[in-house]
């Protein structure tokens, strides 16, 4: 015997297998209500499929989406956005939310600029309201192009188009 | 020889394990008509626990600035697997520490256990208890959604009515003149590190010393058991009342995953700094009894402004409440009555005044 | 010092003196005291109806661009001799007739050579076209109650009509109007109402002007025009309002009641929304409730009743369907679920509902229920997409019931196991 073990109470040998039911049932319903919650830990380690870019970027669509001269609606943040491919190649991305009545607009590839069907308010790809009621140009993004996926960005600054040219109405000439 | 006894040979050659946990083997739970209440500390611990856990999971995918903390909740709650159930834990296990926090701290006050040789036992408790109401206001704010923002708004502008040092103390808190980002970023930092850190060490402290000392036994018990000593009954710490504890673990943790499933943590709207505070804006329901007094007490009691009384007098409180064990003259029924009717009051006022703040509008 | 150096200081002080009076009387200084206006001189102090301020000629653009008094009213501003400054050798002609001050104006502003040299964008055919308007036309014929220049543009403090101060800015244009066609006693002599300016006051696109600050919201001038100010008339109306209304007018013209208005000679547009108390539309304007404008000619049994009915009950089923649509979404929201998608998709349906209620003015409910259908698949859509977070949420409590299980088995259990080992075996 070691002298110098401590003699401390152990639980009693194994009692017959009847009575060792409750163990058994301990054990498993310990082990069950871990996996319950285990279960939705592990998955939630793993990571979505639609990453969180915070409200700032958004991928907005992939390469191959868009045909030249064609517009397609997405969603950035709360509110629709509007990705253009010019017949120039080049990518656009404005607000699509019209600022007259918040109609959600469309790219015509007839006219080459932003349409609102509601009350024929056009905008041109810079978001500059050049025809019909809208009272405010549209705000821009910026259009990242990463691998396959067309990434569009709020711009850092708060610069937005001038409004200078606003052909709508000219108060001093008329 | 069993896997279990293998280990438990293993770990005593090395670190003498029995010898170490020999005095946990004797550990014992006094069994009164009381006893049910030792298991709000335990409970509190418990939650506690749950808080790290599903902190550390939402850490995975919380992004702590102004732009994008609202969207990383929404982000959680809606792409993330089982993430409304991370999040909803951890908004509800929040409040239920807050109220088993304020239960274990009233028991002890009512069972006296504070008295001594316990007195620190009391104050690192106390000092607990801030910390958690801390955890509370800091963690309140990072969804950063309107509730939130302006409630942080509110509760700082109250913080800045302390007289001489509030003004500072208001931009200390805000890391700045307004609620900004960088309040976000302050906040963020004091509830994932420095409030953990604190809570961490002052709990093994607590724990220490409530294994030192062992559990208190009411004292009018403490004179019956002295004049019979046959009816004074003990209860096995392991595995008896811990087993019990377990129990009381698993109906809290029943009771987290029922109201996460059934009752979900609300995300609200992003807060806009520039838009004007939305009706009835109140803090969380464990500050609305200081809220509710601040705004019952008038402008100007006599020539002292009536904010900075209440926030004075609520201080004075709690700095008396923190050195409740030392006001007791040892042995003293006097002093005993008197701080039973001060927790009674006190019970009584928070309670009333909370259902007040909620009632009244 | 000594009697050589003072001489020199003092030489030296007198050449420095000398230069400094030349320089004096060559400054600048004297360049920028104003040229000499004896006229405002005098009748900067003077009581009305003679005084002009300060404060007011040199707000005026024309005294900005170098005019003076004597370039309308004639005369001398260099003398301060008011028989020569005010004399006829001067050109002086006193206050203008009222009558004269069209083409006193126009003696500059019609000449485009002259407007030219000092704002080449500025239009020169002002005279023109008064002379076309009413008022124009009924001053060229001894009226001179009726407005010249001067009522509109005000007289001696005129600012550019993009200055918001101006009384031809356009928020400030239908004020300006009023003056005299609010005015019922100064309009005793006309034959017009003088309920148009309260009337404009309260309708959408004055709102839409002086609380929405859009500036392209109509006015006055923008439908009668400006200087060529004239009621549009019965058959141009439609037109009018065309020039910002396109679709409503586009539709219209498809329309059975463009021939059925012009055949009544009833105008268009004006008809069912009012010439000045245009209101904001509701869809009660349509179908055959007392306040739908379609029962004033239509009656129960007749084709266009049943198009209004139709059209009506089209529109009342797109907004129900909306907000059962909205109604559900809202409901998953309280439970806690995500609809931030779906939520933001009732725009497209809300879209669809604005442009069907374009769409009543072809009065042909065929086209109106394109736009109604469209309308309703995104709604139901919607209203799919809640009552999938509804069952998402569902299933979420059956994962619960199965967790809550679990805890309620190691419960039981472990209360069997403390019975167990606190009361020994027998």
């Amino acid at each position: 015997m070691c002298p110098n073990r401590v003699d401390v109470n152990w639980p009693d040998p194994p009692a017959p297998q009847r009575r060792r039911f409750v163990e058994y049932l301990l054990g498993g319903g310990l082990l069950a209500s871990f996996a319950s919650f285990l279960y939705p830990v592990l998955r939630y380690l793993v990571p979505p499929r639609t990453p969180d870019l915070g409200s700032d970027t958004v991928v907005a669509a992939r390469v191959g989406d868009l045909k030249p001269n064609a517009g397609k609606i997405f969603r950035f943040g709360n509110r629709p956005g509007l990705l253009v491919l010019t017949p120039e190649k080049e990518y656009r991305a404005l607000a699509a939310t019209c600022t007259h009545l918040d109609c959600t607009m469309q790219y015509r590839d007839d006219l080459h600029q932003v349409w609102c069907a509601c009350h024929n308010g056009i905008y041109d790809l810079n978001g500059r309201n050049v025809s019909g009621p809208p009272p405010r140009p549209l705000e821009t993004y910026d259009v990242h192009v990463r691998g396959e996926e067309i990434i569009v960005e709020r711009r850092k600054t708060s610069l937005r188009t001038p409004c200078e040219s606003c052909s709508h109405r000219k108060t001093e000439n008329a | 020889m069993n896997v279990f006894a293998r280990v438990r040979d293993w770990l005593d050659e090395r670190f003498g394990w029995a010898e170490m946990i020999a005095p946990l083997r004797k550990k014992t739970v006094p069994q009164h008509r009381y006893s049910y209440w030792y298991y709000l500390g335990g409970i509190t611990l418990f939650l506690f626990l749950v808080q790290v856990g599903t902190g550390m999971l939402l850490l995975l995918y919380y992004k702590p600035t102004a732009n994008e903390a609202f969207e990383s909740v929404q982000h959680i709650m809606t792409q993330v697997k089982f993430g409304w159930l991370v999040r909803s834990i951890h908004s509800w296990a929040a409040n239920l520490m807050v109220f088993t926090a304020f239960a274990h701290m009233f028991s002890v006050l009512f069972l006296h256990a504070y008295r001594k040789p316990r007195e620190l036992t009391w104050v690192s408790g106390m000092a607990l208890l801030f910390l958690v109401m801390g955890f509370g206001f800091s963690g309140y704010l990072l969804p950063w959604n309107t509730l939130a923002f302006f409630a942080t708004k509110v509760g700082t502008d109250i913080a800045g009515q302390v007289p001489l040092i509030g003004a500072q103390l208001k931009i200390l808190l805000r890391g700045g003149e307004e609620v900004t980002g960088a309040t976000l970023t302050r906040f963020f930092g004091l509830h994932v590190a420095l409030l953990p850190g604190l809570t961490t060490l002052l709990i093994a402290l607590h724990l220490a010393l409530v294994q030192k000392f062992g559990i208190s036994v009411p004292p009018s018990l403490e004179a019956e058991w002295s004049a019979q000593p046959v009816e004074r009954r003990e209860m096995k710490f392991f595995p008896n009342f811990f087993l019990r504890e377990l129990m009381a673990w698993y109906i809290a943790l029943g009771v987290l995953g029922a109201l996460a499933a059934l009752a979900p943590w609300e995300l609200g709207t992003k807060a806009d700094p520039f838009a004007p505070a939305p009706a009835g804006i109140r803090p969380e329901w464990y500050f609305m009894f200081m809220f509710q007094t601040l705004k019952l007490i008038p402008a100007k009691v006599w020539f002292v402004d009536g904010e900075a009384l209440g926030i004075l007098t609520f201080s004075g409180a709690a700095l008396v409440w923190l050195v409740l064990p030392f006001l007791e003259r040892e042995g003293s029924r006097r002093a005993r009555q008197w701080l039973f009717g001060a927790g009674i009051f006190a019970l009584a006022y928070m309670a009333v005044m909370t259902v007040y703040g909620y009632v009244a509008k | 010092m000594t009697q050589g150096s003072l001489k020199l200081l003092l030489r030296t002080l007198g050449i420095l003196l000398l230069f400094a009076l030349v320089l004096a009387g060559a400054s600048p200084i004297h360049a920028q005291t104003p040229a000499k206006n004896s006229c405002l001189d005098c009748h900067s102090i003077m009581p009305e109806p003679l005084g002009v301020t300060t404060e007011q000629f040199t707000a005026d653009i024309h005294s900005q661009k170098g005019f003076t008094c004597a370039n309308c009213h004639g005369g001398d501003p260099a003398s301060d001799d008011p028989t020569v400054s005010m004399g006829r050798a001067a050109g002086f002609k006193g206050k203008i007739a009222r009558a004269q001050v069209p083409a006193l104006c126009a003696s500059c502003h019609s000449n485009a050579a002259m407007i030219r040299r000092y704002n080449p964008s500025l239009r020169t055919d002002q005279f023109s076209q008064y002379q076309t308007s009413v008022h124009g036309q009924l001053l060229v014929r001894g009226n001179s109650k009726v407005a010249v220049c001067t009522d509109c543009h005000s007289v001696h403090g005129i600012r550019p009509a993009s200055d918001s101060r101006s009384s031809v800015h356009p928020v400030n244009v239908a004020k300006t109007c009023a003056r005299c066609h609010a005015d019922s006693d100064y309009m005793k002599g006309f034959s017009i109402p003088t309920d148009q300016f309260a009337s404009y006051s309260a309708s959408v696109h004055h709102e839409a002007l002086t609380v929405r600050g859009d500036l392209s919201a109509p006015t006055c001038t923008t439908c009668h025009g400006n200087h060529g100010a004239a009621p549009p008339g019965v058959a141009s109306v439609e037109n009018v309002c065309a020039t910002c209304h396109v679709f409503q007018a586009q539709l219209f013209d498809t329309s059975r009641h463009k021939e059925a208005f012009a055949a009544m000679q009833l105008p268009g547009c004006v008809t069912c929304h009012s010439n000045h108390r245009i209101q904001r539309p509701s869809d009660d304007m349509i179908g055959t409730n007392a306040e739908a404008v379609c029962i004033t000619c239509h009656s129960d049994g007749d084709a266009g009743f049943a198009a209004a009915a139709n059209m009506r009950a089209q529109l009342d089923g797109l907004v129900k369907a909306i907000h059962q649509a909205q109604e559900v979404l809202d409901r998953a929201e309280q439970s806690g679920m995500e609809i931030s998608g779906p939520k933001l998709n009732q725009a497209q349906a809300r879209d669809a509902l604005t442009k069907a209620r374009v769409t009543i003015h072809s009065f042909q409910p065929g086209r109106v229920a394109e736009d109604i259908q469209e309308g309703l698949k995104a709604s139901s859509a919607n209203l799919q997409a809640g009552m999938e977070a509804l069952a998402e949420r569902d299933y979420r409590r059956i994962g619960l019931a199965v967790s809550l299980l679990t805890i309620v088995l190691v419960l039981i259990a472990l209360r069997l196991y403390i019975r167990k080992i606190e009361n020994p075996n027998p």
